[in-house]
């Protein structure tokens, strides 16, 4: 893989990041990530549309007319939405009642459309998969960081096993019950986008007001 | 023309997509093939894995009957021999509380049944607390017998939560009074909070309630706050779950219902009355 | 007549389709630095989903539900799979309809709402207006309601979280927070004022 090809795949994980920079996909990371094995299937499931739909799309790249492009890209994911949906239900039936409506709503998870919209539609095929891999990559590190902490936080297990024992199972740890409801989602997310544009400067968003403070050099009164 | 995309230009037939773009003729062209190619697509998954989807479908409400039955079964083999084993199939008419034998229940769609005008009847909004909005006249319950006494009866019951509609199956004792267990094998309940409904140590807290109070009235139910052990109305009730406030209420609400006049009620006092024998 | 005006308020306080179910958050963070745009985004939510919950009704219940067919001599057939990909056409096709209307008859609202028009197409919200009402098979007086009050809902919070970002325009927000950190905070508190609303009952 060559240099370019690495900043593709690498580049959504942390610098050009769908949820904490781009502000896409935020709504399944809000609902799903009360526990961490749903959001792991979730991550899944939306990595295989992800690559899928940008290697169709970037296949038949130069047959889409302009005038029905957005719903040539809506028609392709909404297909590959319904069969992975439908090969979930086959063959991982559990797990598919866990998640059922939010498998069809990855058809409106403005990742896969907008990768589709301004990469899969003007770059090769090979591009196209590394990018929707990283992008794929991007999201379910947020989405595995939010879960584990809501998760670990909100009921002392992961992935179900008991890490921190809970005083009502005569342990130590109180549960923190807001972590457990969508808004501590929110939240974390909001700290994580603090504690990464510290990290990397470049990302941060310029205000339109700053406050300046104004040195008299006498007193007023 | 790049290496990657569809050669389209040597192929008879295929001329058309070699037309540029904004082409009327080749806009129909992308149209239809890809709604043809997609269509294809959909369908042969949704057909070819219909059979299976069924298969796991039906195993997995079996296995919840034969759980919550009180026979723990691990894997496909084990929940069908313990199915034929210890339960007891039969169609029972709602209004009477009467079984109908007259009806095969082995092929019968309770879903089917809901929606056909003539094997169900609709519900007025203050009639239909789990806002099921019909109601069939006929469901499938599953029986576990000793003898000629019913030593359990696994009532199907459904009604509304936050995102969807919770199936389950609410089991109760020969005397028609005592739960032995409670589960839900369908729901679209959001993952890792509305779904504790189907989360075995929830669902055992129902075991050894009391469905009905001394005069009769249904009082099983879901309450907030936590239930206070030393309360009277302990007996009846089971904790709902921090954060997911409708879910909870969803399941209050179908219990309400279905031990009630309009659901199981006849059937249950019956029950009482002939002392497990129906 | 009780009963639509109890779903209508639900729809847009209890079950609000943007704090409660947290549907459209995409556009929501995004779209919310300016009052007037959110008015606009808002309104042009509105329109999408009172037309498009009502016509997926029609379709559901004529076209892909089991047993729906029966008109056509086809009582066995069950489409119900094709649903997802049909919800999506009709939304599509409907933003594209308003947009061609609006270009013509409206110019001027066709311009200030610019680019957000075909985002609502993606909006999980105006999708999952749709299937909320294939789930609680609403019939067709029930989907016209709710649709009009869950977009009403939605451009409700949308507005509300405008306005609350243009007060803090002159705060001192710290430089890693401005922007997206502080309005993804402020979206965490607003959904918890919205959480207030979960208990009632009409």
């Amino acid at each position: 893989m060559n240099r370019e090809e690495k900043q593709i795949l690498f580049e959504p994980v942390v610098d050009n990041n769908p949820i904490t920079l781009q502000v896409l996909g935020i709504c399944s990371a809000l609902a799903v990530t009360a526990k961490l094995a749903p959001s792991l299937i979730m991550c899944l499931a939306l990595s295989v549309v992800l690559v899928c739909s940008s290697a169709a799309i970037s296949l038949i790249r130069n047959h889409i007319p302009t005038n029905i492009r957005i719903i040539v890209q809506i028609t392709i994911i909404a297909s590959l939405v319904i069969v992975v949906d439908q090969v979930l239900r086959a063959y991982a039936y559990e797990i598919s009642k866990q998640l059922s409506v939010f498998v069809g709503l990855i058809i409106t998870n403005c990742i896969v459309l907008g990768r589709a919209e301004a990469f899969a539609l003007q770059n090769p095929v090979r591009e196209s998969i590394l990018d929707a891999l990283g992008h794929g990559m991007g999201y379910s590190t947020i989405l595995i960081l939010v879960a584990t902490l809501r998760e670990l936080l909100g009921s002392g297990t992961l992935l179900g096993h008991p890490i921190l024992r809970l005083t009502r199972d005569g342990g130590w740890y109180e549960p923190n019950g807001l972590m457990l409801l969508a808004p501590s989602a929110f939240f974390i997310i909001g700290l994580l986008i603090w504690a990464v544009r510290t990290w990397k400067p470049a990302q941060v968003e310029k205000s339109q007001y700053r406050i300046h403070v104004v040195h008299r050099s006498t007193e007023a009164y | 023309m790049p290496a990657d995309t569809v050669p389209a230009g040597r192929v008879p037939g295929l001329r058309i997509f070699s037309r540029p773009n904004d082409d009327p003729g080749k806009i129909l062209a992308v149209a239809i093939t890809l709604c043809l190619v997609c269509s294809l697509l959909v369908a042969s998954a949704a057909v070819l894995l219909k059979p299976q989807q069924e298969r796991n479908q039906a195993l997995a409400i079996r296995k919840q009957i034969v759980n919550v039955a009180g026979y723990p079964a691990a894997d496909a083999d084990q929940v069908e021999a313990l199915f034929r084993q210890h339960i007891e199939t039969r169609l029972l008419d709602l209004d009477s509380g009467e079984f109908d034998d007259s009806i095969d229940p082995a092929g019968y769609d309770t879903r089917a049944a809901a929606r056909d005008p003539a094997r169900s009847r609709a519900l007025a909004p203050e009639a239909d607390p789990a806002k099921i909005k019909r109601r069939p006249d006929r469901v499938p319950v599953y029986l576990v017998r000793e003898g000629e006494h019913i030593k359990t009866a696994i009532l199907p019951v459904y009604g509304y939560g936050l995102w969807s509609t919770l199936y389950g199956f609410l089991a109760l004792a020969g005397d028609g009074r005592t739960v032995t267990g409670l589960t839900f094998y369908e729901h679209g309940e959001t993952p890792g909070l509305g779904d504790f409904i189907s989360n075995p140590a929830w669902q055992a807290k129902f075991r050894g309630k009391q469905a009905f109070d001394e005069q009769g009235r249904p009082r099983l139910g879901v309450i907030k706050g936590g239930v206070d052990p030393a309360s009277p109305a302990a007996r009846y009730q089971v904790d709902a779950v921090a954060g997911a406030t409708l879910t909870s209420r969803g399941v209050d609400k179908l219990l309400h219902y279905w031990l009630g006049d309009q659901g199981f009620g006849p059937f249950l006092k019956r029950l009482q009355a002939q002392g497990g024998n129906a | 007549m009780e009963a639509y005006l109890s779903l209508f308020i639900r729809s847009i306080f209890i079950e609000n389709l943007a704090l409660s179910f947290f549907l459209g958050m995409c556009t929501f963070l995004a779209i919310s630095k300016r009052i007037e745009t959110a008015i606009g985004l808002g309104a042009a939510v509105i329109v999408v989903q009172t037309i498009t919950v009502p016509v997926n009704n029609l379709i559901f219940q004529y076209l892909l539900r089991d047993g729906a067919l029966a008109w056509a001599g086809l009582p066995d057939v069950d489409l119900s799979f094709l649903g997802l990909i049909s919800y999506i056409g009709v939304i599509a096709a409907i933003v594209q309809i308003l947009e061609m209307l609006l270009d013509r008859y409206f110019s001027s609202l066709y311009n200030a709402l610019g680019i957000f028009l075909p985002l609502i197409t993606v909006n999980c919200a105006i999708l999952a207006g749709s299937l909320f009402m294939v789930e609680r098979s609403y019939d067709f007086g029930e989907s016209v309601v709710f649709g009009l009050g869950s977009g009403l809902g939605w451009a409700l919070a949308l507005v509300g979280l405008a306005s609350i970002r243009e007060k803090l325009k002159y705060s001192d927000v710290p430089a890693g927070l401005q922007g997206l950190g502080i309005t993804f905070i402020i979206g965490g508190l607003m959904s918890m004022v919205f959480m207030s609303f979960s208990g009632i009952q009409l």
